[in-house]
């Protein structure tokens, strides 16, 4: 037996290294929102599939002689004695009770659903940008509500302190003169915008929409990877993963109550139009995006079209008399708030990247002076910093007066000496990343690397140390998914989506729930064979909030969950 | 709405437009050729002639023979306008206009594309089906856009470029007779054979019915009469020519009857001289030269609309409506 019972906890990989316990399970890199992440991957390896570490629940009735075997790690269904969790019970019943096949033919009903819908994401490195169709997996994942509560109020109080902190470190600067987070430590940051020193965005408002990535640790507990506070994507899909589950497999919602979460639109709409410039009647919202070939574009045009808003790119738009305005066919038309889908250095070439022939030239100047909102405001990169990820904890003692509810993952600062040396001691057994590339670009994953591309790492360590950061591997939550048929364990995250409009808070039930496909596979990115499942946060007995209707009848909603 | 979108929804509808026709002229010319017998049957190369492409075909192909027309003008994205090319760009353009379109249209029109695609992936050698399929589709595209999508500008525009499409493909149609029949015209006419024939080129734009409710018998000059010159056909020209008038001064608010730029201009002047021709004059001046005519008409409507409204300069001024819309 050479791999026990792991230890629960990031903290063991600390503690101790893996190879030390004998694992020779190589690494795998795992790309969150084209942020890599390396994750151990142990509990794929060959040794760990033995039986005393497995277990295994038979779905035979719903399809021929399927086992279902969980992988290491956490299972989202099923508990470690291999039966369901009790509120997952009546849900694997239904799954149970479904005819040979039938989830099956569910699923490819669903897949041609996306077919015909067209819902499907650009593969760039590819000829005239070729198109796939969104993997999507017919077995949601489901979120029970005593954990939604708590991550819903993690995420409020994130999201309120980080935006605290924005509005802080372009104008007073208390975190920096307290000495919360070091002075340098920010003014270093590649996303650090000293041009935006002085700004007051309308309500208060720098982080609009965060989309912030989530994982669950072999310990069963949430851990936030990181924060994407500029142009987070990936809610198009919650919305339309919802609507195919619904059109193709509407007999598993039967009895069950779900958070819903067909709203967002009409929330996001709020949002943008609560941050309109001051003096502004009926304001003009629009999305603004780099143009059809980016692989967002079916969200950003899904948006457009959900709000009811225009959809327009840099070159629609035009400054003039101290405006932006959106070239229409009857002329010159005010544009109040954009909902841009544009990172900062591309959206005036005037301002930031001068190359950049997506935006819009003197944008930036009208911004300034107060008669246009840009949703997410610029330079909120600094927040999703890696290593002021780092302090995030810290920035919500010193905002809120809060103990932080969700923890980080616990990172190491090169910059500190203390953790350089760390680092540079143990970095075989950690994961070593730049704090501002994305895509996974010049990521270190210490189990696989090599001695001589550590001692180069080493290096760049020594003449950068501001630019890098190390984590512990995690082993991503596993969940129930369709594979050629039958039901096999692979590992999800999870990545909710938040509003933040000034006057309120407003978390997306669930959020987008991705999927690595490839068995043993950490990479759940779409580019990578990662598809992604409908997220249910299930909706506890008579709870469901009739706040919309005022006078409600709660008695149909209040059916139950999935335990009932 | 942007000048942008108004332009993707315009050539949206123009291109889903033009691969219809194309469906259709491959099937007059199944349904007129194939009578023909020895000698004449079989003609193809008149048909990328008709279309007016001939000059790529001929880059791309030696010979104009069945299989290598039926290619180039259904499957070949070398072709600009083969059907899979046209559907192909009709998507593009909705993609860009997706927020103001319906979904229901997307989906429509994707199940369109991937018909096309499927069938080119597939090696599909274009049979009567598969041209029956592209009507089909094309229609239902065209009434899900009238049942979900509001009867505004953007409808509007749609419109206009779906109703300029079929004026200039009709015309076409009226040519393939032209071109097919020219050597011996003059001795068929009047002939059973010739019947065969004015009735396929009839039922190629799926007006021989409502010809024969219209005019009862089959005679040449009522023919090209109710392609060109009817008054409630949905597919004469004289039709779609007054439809995209009604749709152009429903986006600009000028009152009928007079101009408020070089769109609305070149349209009326169009609409009136079809308005007062008969088909007599149509004759004697030469059905060819006619429709010639016309094609270059409608070419110029379909510049001066992309200069009146899908070409803003920074200061808004171009074409009328601009100007006066920032006077105000």
């Amino acid at each position: 037996m050479p791999y026990a019972q792991p230890p629960t906890g990031i903290s063991r990989f600390i503690k101790k290294p893996l190879h030390a316990i004998g694992c020779i399970a190589p690494a795998i890199e795992y790309l969150i929102g084209g942020i890599s992440f390396a994750l151990d991957s142990a509990a794929l390896s060959p040794a760990y599939d033995s039986a005393a570490d497995l277990f295994s629940l038979s779905v035979a009735s719903a399809m021929s002689a399927i086992a279902y075997q969980a992988g290491g790690g956490y299972d989202e269904m099923f508990g470690q004695d291999g039966l369901p969790r009790p509120r997952m019970e009546q849900f694997v019943r239904r799954l149970e009770s479904l005819a040979d096949g039938d989830l099956v033919w569910h699923q490819k009903a669903a897949e041609s659903m996306l077919r015909n819908l067209g819902i499907t994401f650009a593969v760039y490195g590819h000829q005239d940008g070729t198109e796939k169709v969104w993997p999507f997996d017919i077995l949601p994942r489901v979120v029970e509500p005593e954990e939604w509560t708590v991550i819903e109020a993690g995420l409020k109080q994130r999201i309120r302190a980080l935006n605290l902190f924005l509005q802080d470190i372009y104008n007073e600067r208390r975190v920096l003169k307290e000495k919360i987070i070091p002075e340098e430590l920010i003014l270093s940051a590649k996303t650090y915008r000293s041009s935006c020193m002085n700004l007051k965005p309308p309500k208060g408002v720098w982080c609009h929409v965060t989309g912030t990535d989530l994982v669950r640790d072999k310990d069963g507990k949430f851990y936030v990877l990181e924060d994407n506070l500029r142009c987070p994507s990936g809610v198009s899909y919650v919305l339309e993963n919802r609507e195919v589950m619904k059109r193709t497999f509407p007999q598993v919602f039967q009895g069950v109550s779900i958070s819903p979460v067909e709203d967002y639109p009409e929330r996001l709409l709020h949002t943008l139009l609560a941050c309109a410039p001051d003096g502004v009647n009926d304001p003009t919202v629009v999305v603004l995006t780099p143009g059809v070939y980016n692989s967002a574009y079916f969200e950003h045009s899904f948006l457009a079209q959900k709000m009811g808003v225009e959809l327009v790119q840099g070159s629609d738009l035009v400054v003039t008399g101290g405006r932006v305005m959106m070239r229409t066919t009857r002329g010159m038309k005010q544009v109040d708030v954009i909902y841009r889908r544009i990172d900062d250095d591309f959206i005036d070439p005037k301002f930031f990247r001068a190359d950049s022939c997506l935006g819009v030239p003197g944008l930036m100047e009208v911004y300034r002076a107060g008669r246009v909102t840009l949703a997410n405001a610029p330079a909120t990169g600094i927040a999703d910093d890696k290593a002021v990820y780092s302090y995030v904890p810290d920035l919500i003692k010193f905002y809120l007066t809060e103990e932080p509810i969700l923890p980080n993952v616990p990172t190491f600062l090169c910059d500190r000496p203390t953790d350089q040396k760390y680092v540079i001691e143990h970095m075989h057994e950690l994961v070593v990343k730049p704090v501002n590339e994305s895509g996974g670009y010049g990521i270190l994953m210490g189990p696989q690397s090599t001695s001589e591309e550590r001692a180069a790492y080493v290096d760049l360590i020594k003449t950068n140390p501001r630019n890098y950061i190390a984590q512990p591997m995690l082993t991503l939550s596993t969940a129930p998914t369709v594979i050629d048929g039958q039901l096999e364990a692979r590992h999800i995250d999870l990545r909710p989506f938040v509003l933040c409009s000034g006057e309120d808070i407003y978390v997306l039930p669930g959020g987008l729930t991705r999927v690595a496909l490839r068995r043993g596979s950490m990479i759940v990115n779409s580019s990578q064979g990662g598809g992604s499942k409908d997220t249910w946060v299930l909706v506890k007995n008579g709870s469901r909030n009739h706040s919309k209707n005022g006078n409600g009848v709660p008695a149909q909603e209040a059916r139950g969950s999935l335990s009932c | 709405m942007l000048s942008r979108v108004a332009d993707s929804v315009f050539w949206m509808a123009r291109y889903i437009e033009r691969a219809e026709n194309v469906a259709r002229f491959i099937d007059v010319n199944h349904n007129l050729t194939l009578d023909l017998g020895e000698g004449l049957g079989d003609q193809w190369a008149p048909l990328v002639y008709t279309t007016g492409d001939h000059e790529e075909f001929f880059k791309l192909y030696d010979q104009a023979t069945r299989e290598n027309v039926l290619r180039f003008l259904a499957f070949d994205k070398k072709n600009p306008n083969s059907i899979f090319s046209c559907v192909c760009s009709a998507r593009e353009n909705a993609r860009t206009a997706r927020e103001i379109i319906s979904s229901d249209m997307w989906e429509e029109l994707n199940r369109f594309y991937l018909l096309v695609r499927d069938a080119v992936n597939s090696g599909a050698s274009g049979d009567y089906e598969f041209f029956a399929e592209v009507k089909r589709a094309s229609h239902l595209l065209i009434g899900t856009t009238d049942c979900t999508m509001s009867h505004g500008e953007a409808w509007n525009f749609a419109r206009m470029g779906r109703l300029l499409e079929r004026a200039d493909k009709t015309t076409r149609i009226v040519d393939v007779k032209y071109f097919i029949l020219l050597p011996q015209a003059a001795a068929d006419v009047g002939t059973s054979l010739d019947v065969v024939q004015w009735s396929a080129l009839l039922r190629s734009a799926s007006a021989l019915e409502m010809y024969r409710r219209n005019h009862g018998r089959i005679q040449p000059q009522k023919v090209i009469d109710f392609l060109l010159l009817d008054r409630n056909f949905p597919r004469s020209v004289r039709y779609c020519v007054g439809g995209a008038e009604d749709s152009l001064h429903a986006v600009t608010g000028t009152p009928e009857g007079t101009f408020g730029n070089r769109a609305e201009q070149q349209l009326g002047r169009l609409r009136s001289e079809l308005d007062f021709t008969s088909i007599d004059d149509v004759i004697s001046s030469g059905l060819h030269e006619f429709v010639d005519v016309v094609q270059d008409r409608l070419n110029r409507t379909g510049e001066a609309i992309y200069q009146s409204f899908f070409e803003i300069d920074a200061g808004g001024n171009r074409g009328q409506i601009q100007t006066q819309e920032q006077r105000q």
